[in-house]
């Protein structure tokens, strides 16, 4: 069939068919491009669907910061438009609605994914298409795209750092449990290669489904293997059935060690303080730091969304993923993807978990890894702070 | 494995017993006497977790000091607001549904959404948390290396509590008289002077009335929140199934060997696999019982 | 739970024939003329993804309708298509494996050649059962023969036994569990959560063009035509008519000297073929193969495209899974936070009032019409 033809044929009948009694095509009526003096970004993250739980708080800073932002005159002195679009907790969705974001509505950035299946969904559209996407979400590494800004840690810049400190200080033997997919798979390795390296033990290793809320043959073997250390890689609502499920068999903070990977203080809300007191956890951000900015950032959040709110990890990197845009925007006097990219590196932001860059080359922000006890408010009291570390998303084992 | 193990594995297999009949109790009622496929059933008991919810907020707020007993007000109203949510929904959709039971699938598949949706919209898109009453925190200890969690032994009290209660008021009451006779010989049953149409709202409304029960008792053990529902909903269906459809009994024999399987599996293989391997069986076993474990043995028109 | 209400096909009123031809022809110029002329590339993309769950749809208006067995497994074969297509193309993408995606960094590992998600999951050599997905005839063979053989065994098997209605159903939901729960738990051989994703080239094309989403748009479109055709040349068939027989009364035809579970699972094996396609035309247009299109929900959302097009209507099938798909992105898009309400009473409207779905309001009203011209 002669295509090129066709494909010419259809561009020059474009007119005729948008008279065309069709209502499918007629939906989009938004105008692509931006105006005057706004530029648009995109927003996407699943607002509806069984990972909503966790994204929809993050949208929450990301609007925050917008609205900061124009308030002190935008970016490059455009306003700043968002378009939200809910990625459905489903990552074919998640890959048609980057796709709009970026060719529709010609978005300068888009802020979102959680998952690290969405983002592997939407990664071929921003690379194809040229967008350029800024995720806040902790996970696995093993990725860098030249469209994709990562501000939280990659796997390596959270556990080793918590497998040397708890090998130093609490103990050898390790039990290590998470749910049954990659991010948990490949820290887990990671851990276990530390674990290895440093002389320690593992005496269990498990794997449940992705909302799985039976617990109770785990801590039966848990109890019979009596590990000095937890680590637990468990997330999202399955979290709260393993604590409070520990917590019902007489396993707490106080008479065992358990460091959890996945548990800020969102998700504490929802598990109970009273269950995780004690408890350890290692994050590259708490509520409870205290430097200005981050002092700024949580009132601006609770004022706006209301004073029981809490913050967690994962909102504050969503949170500097839109200020790290505007700076790396001026810095490159430009909205032009690649300009963008190449004035993110060694781009350096005051925020709230303290003053963090980009590295050069590789994408990912240097950070500190912080372990911290929860306390009975559910509020982080931290121990250990790390320097700096360096983002390494492709580490030797 | 030691006996000290080997007792508490056995004590989960129990309480995961306990756990799915109490789950797939309403289920059963509704799917298995009336025919009405309840894909909304895990939404019905997430109405009761978040009834609990609201219980223990005002109890924290107005009765401070009644707080202690909250958790069985929270049951007993969680029971009847989903009683009557199940009430208008038989009225409102489920009755004109009656002669095609797969279509009931369908219509409450789009009920569980808009429910899923109304949860995270009005009430929060994040995990409420239901404390844990202080009589049913901790655990007992039965030997010195066997500890048996209170809230499970209180839910395994309150499924045996529950499932005799239903039987009783099945085959023991005027009612449940009425319910089977309709569910048996429905023109019969309109002949002899009972009103059929209120016994099928009072049916289906009982049975989600045991949804509520169900969620509000598992706050204990897990997360209540918008898709909480979704947690519960393929398994309460399998146990239904498996068991036969039309028999309570074959339910709660179906409860207990899943929850067997679970606690064995989950003791010897990864909890991932230990799924994988129990749906196996279920699929094994429908084969040698192609009509479930307790099938009646009727013929069918 | 196999008895149903609607009438078949044999009360059909007379002129049948020619409203089927007609409507075929119509759909026929709705998607080859109508979508590409009034579309541009974005949103012929989706009604391609839309399209390509209408394979399945029209599965189910097989089996269910026709056949009286409601899968709710049809993810499975949908995902076997999809993920056979998607280790062809994975492969394709490892084999020159130079661009600069950030994916494509397997080089680092010192294994090139192999998919990405294996070099970080520490397998270093591929395993035997990828090797002749290297070959496009192997593939597009696996795809066509593969789903529905798996399909046919586990029919024939099962419905020899008499397992049926309902409880073929939780077989089926069961099985589509296990696929998604051992495709999470072999991530290094399956990609895991994340699936399979990130091609570049099929024999070459690249994916992401214009001309290249035409060019798949056509054949999905086409290749859905084909199966509408098959699906409605089966049901005017003797087999058609037997299976309708089965679904209204299996004893009888047993006792006339028929194997009903021989035409039962040969429909289901012919169901599990389209889904096999459907699912191998979304991984080409889509982009990738995941877990999540294999699950017990999008076993379940197929069955509703079904039923709001019609179960006993293959192309009333191919409209549910448009107007389902089109009125989940189209609510997504305007009403952000609003569209499962939308959407769920979307499924109770249907159900309520127009039980046979869009096709039976068409031939209602399509009845009134003809009353009335004879009078």
């Amino acid at each position: 069939m002669s295509n090129f033809n066709r494909r010419h044929f259809i561009k020059t009948s474009t007119a005729i068919a948008a008279a065309s009694a069709l209502p499918f095509p007629m939906l989009n009526i938004r105008t692509a491009g931006a105006q005057a003096n706004t530029v648009k970004v995109g927003i996407l993250h699943s607002l509806t669907g069984t990972i909503a739980i966790a994204e929809k708080s993050v949208v929450d800073a990301e609007q925050l910061a917008i609205e900061e932002l124009n308030k002190s005159g935008g970016a490059m002195g455009h306003k700043i438009e968002a378009v939200v679009e809910d990625g459905a907790s489903d990552w074919p969705t998640f890959a048609e609605k980057a796709r709009k974001l970026i060719e529709k509505d010609k978005v300068a950035a888009v802020f979102g994914c959680y998952t690290s299946a969405s983002r592997k969904a939407v990664l071929p559209v921003f690379e194809k298409s040229k967008g350029l996407l800024y995720y806040p979400t902790y996970y696995e590494g093993l990725e860098q795209s030249p469209n994709i800004m990562y501000t939280a840690q990659e796997a390596s810049q959270s556990v080793i750092a918590a497998m040397d400190w708890l090998m130093k200080n609490k103990g050898k033997t390790f039990y290590m449990i998470g749910s049954d997919y990659i991010w948990p798979r490949t820290t887990i390795k990671i851990a276990k290669a530390v674990l290895a390296k440093g002389g320690g033990k593992l005496v269990g290793e498990d794997y449940y489904p992705l909302g799985h809320i039976e617990f109770s043959s785990a801590i039966n073997k848990i109890k019979g293997a009596k590990p000095d250390v937890i680590l637990n890689c468990v997330v999202g609502g399955s979290n709260v059935a393993f604590f409070k499920q520990l917590a019902a068999a007489g396993i707490t903070g106080k008479n065992q060690t358990l460091l959890s990977l996945a548990v800020s203080e969102e998700e504490v809300s929802g598990i109970g303080a009273d269950n995780t007191a004690d408890t350890l956890t290692c994050m590259g951000y708490f509520q409870s730091l205290k430097n200005p900015a981050n002092e700024k950032f949580v009132k601006a959040f609770k004022a706006k969304y209301g004073a029981n709110r809490v913050v967690g990890d994962t909102l504050e990197c969503g949170y500097i993923g839109v200020y790290l845009w505007k700076m790396a925007a001026e810095k490159a006097k430009s909205f032009e993807v690649e300009k963008v990219v190449a004035a993110s590196s060694n781009l350096e932001i005051d925020a709230p978990e303290g003053k963090v860059k980009f590295h050069a080359t590789n994408h990912h922000l240097w950070k500190h890894a912080r372990i911290g006890a929860f306390k009975p408010d559910g509020q982080v009291n931290m121990i250990y702070e790390s320097p700096l570390i360096e983002p390494n998303p492709f580490p030797k084992l | 494995m030691n006996l000290d193990m080997f007792a508490m594995q056995a004590f989960t297999g129990l309480s995961v017993f306990t756990i799915l009949t109490l789950m797939a109790l309403g289920l059963a009622i509704v799917f298995g006497l009336m025919g009405v496929i309840n894909m909304a059933h895990g939404e019905l008991m997430a109405m009761g977790a978040y009834t609990t919810y609201f219980t223990s907020q005002f109890f924290s707020k107005y009765l401070p000091s009644l707080f202690g007993i909250y958790f069985l007000v929270g049951i007993v109203l969680a029971f009847f607001v989903t009683f009557a949510f199940g009430w208008l929904l038989e009225r409102g959709l489920i009755r004109f549904l009656y002669k095609r039971p797969l279509d009931t699938m369908l219509a409450t598949w789009g009920l569980s959404l808009i429910l899923q949706q109304l949860f995270r919209q009005f009430i929060s898109a994040k995990e409420v948390e239901v404390t844990t009453v202080s009589w049913l925190k901790g655990a007992w200890q039965a030997s010195e290396n066997v500890s048996l969690p209170l809230s499970r032994i209180f839910i395994i009290v309150l499924a045996v509590v529950t499932a005799a209660a239903v039987y009783a008021f099945l085959y023991r009451t005027r009612w449940g008289l009425r319910i089977r006779a309709v569910t048996q010989n429905r023109a019969m049953a309109g002949a002899a002077g009972i009103n059929t149409e209120r016994v099928d709202a009072f049916t289906f409304a009982l049975g989600c009335g045991l949804a509520g029960i169900a969620g509000s008792s598992f706050t204990m053990l897990a997360s209540t929140g918008p898709t909480t529902g979704q947690a519960y909903i393929v398994d309460t269906f399998i146990v239904v199934v498996f068991g036969g459809v039309e028999s309570l009994l074959g339910t709660i024999a179906s409860a207990f060997m899943i929850g067997q399987m679970q606690a064995w599996f989950e003791y010897s293989m990864s909890g991932s696999m230990a799924r994988a391997g129990i749906l196996l069986l279920v699929i094994v076993v429908l084969y040698f019982r192609p009509n479930g474990l307790f099938a009646t043995k009727v013929r069918r028109a | 739970m196999t008895t149903s209400t609607t009438p078949s096909t044999s009360t059909a009123p007379r002129g049948a024939n020619l409203w089927g031809v007609g409507s075929f022809l119509l759909l026929a110029l709705l998607l080859f003329v109508v979508f590409p002329l009034s579309m541009d590339v974005f949103r012929l993309g989706l009604a391609a993804k839309y399209l390509s769950l209408a394979f399945c749809a029209a599965g189910i208006v097989l089996v269910w309708g026709y056949g009286g067995i409601l899968s709710l497994g049809q993810g499975v074969f949908f995902g076997l298509g999809s993920y056979f297509m998607a280790m062809f193309l994975k492969l394709e993408a490892a084999g020159n494996a130079d661009s600069s995606s950030g994916t494509a960094l397997s080089a680092f590992f010192g294994s090139a050649g192999l998919p990405d998600f294996m070099a970080w999951n520490s397998v270093e050599v591929l395993p035997w059962w990828w090797e002749p997905f290297h070959h496009v005839s192997f593939t597009v063979l696996a795809i066509l023969i593969g789903p529905p053989l798996v399909a046919f065994v586990l029919g024939y098997v099962n419905f020899r036994k008499r397992v049926g209605g309902v409880y073929f159903s939780i077989v089926t939901l069961a099985l589509a569990a296990i696929m998604a729960i051992m495709i999470i738990g072999q991530q290094g051989y399956t990609g895991g959560v994340n699936g399979i994703t990130d091609f570049k080239t099929f024999l070459g094309m690249d994916l992401d063009t214009e001309r290249a989403k035409f060019v798949m748009y056509f054949i999905t479109a086409a290749l859905l035509l084909l199966c509408v055709a098959i699906g409605a040349f089966i049901l005017r068939s003797r087999v058609g008519r037997v299976l309708v027989a089965i679904r209204d009364r299996e004893d009888r035809v047993r006792f006339s000297g028929y194997d009903p579970a021989l035409f039962k699972a040969f429909i289901f094996a012919v169901a599990a073929l389209f889904s096999a396609i459907g699912g191998a035309m979304f991984t080409l247009q889509v982009g990738l193969a995941s877990p999540s299109l294999v699950g017990i929900v999008p076993s379940v959302e197929m069955v509703i495209y079904a039923a709001v097009g019609g179960r006993l209507s293959l192309i009333g099938a191919v409209y549910g899974a448009l107007l389902v798909g089109w009125a989940k992105t189209f609510f997504s898009e305007n009403f952000v936070e609003f569209w499962p309400y939308l959407i769920g009473a979307l499924f109770i409207v249907v159900v309520m009032f127009l039980p046979t779905g869009l096709a039976g309001l068409v031939d209602r009203l399509r009845g009134g019409f003809l009353r009335r011209e004879g009078r």
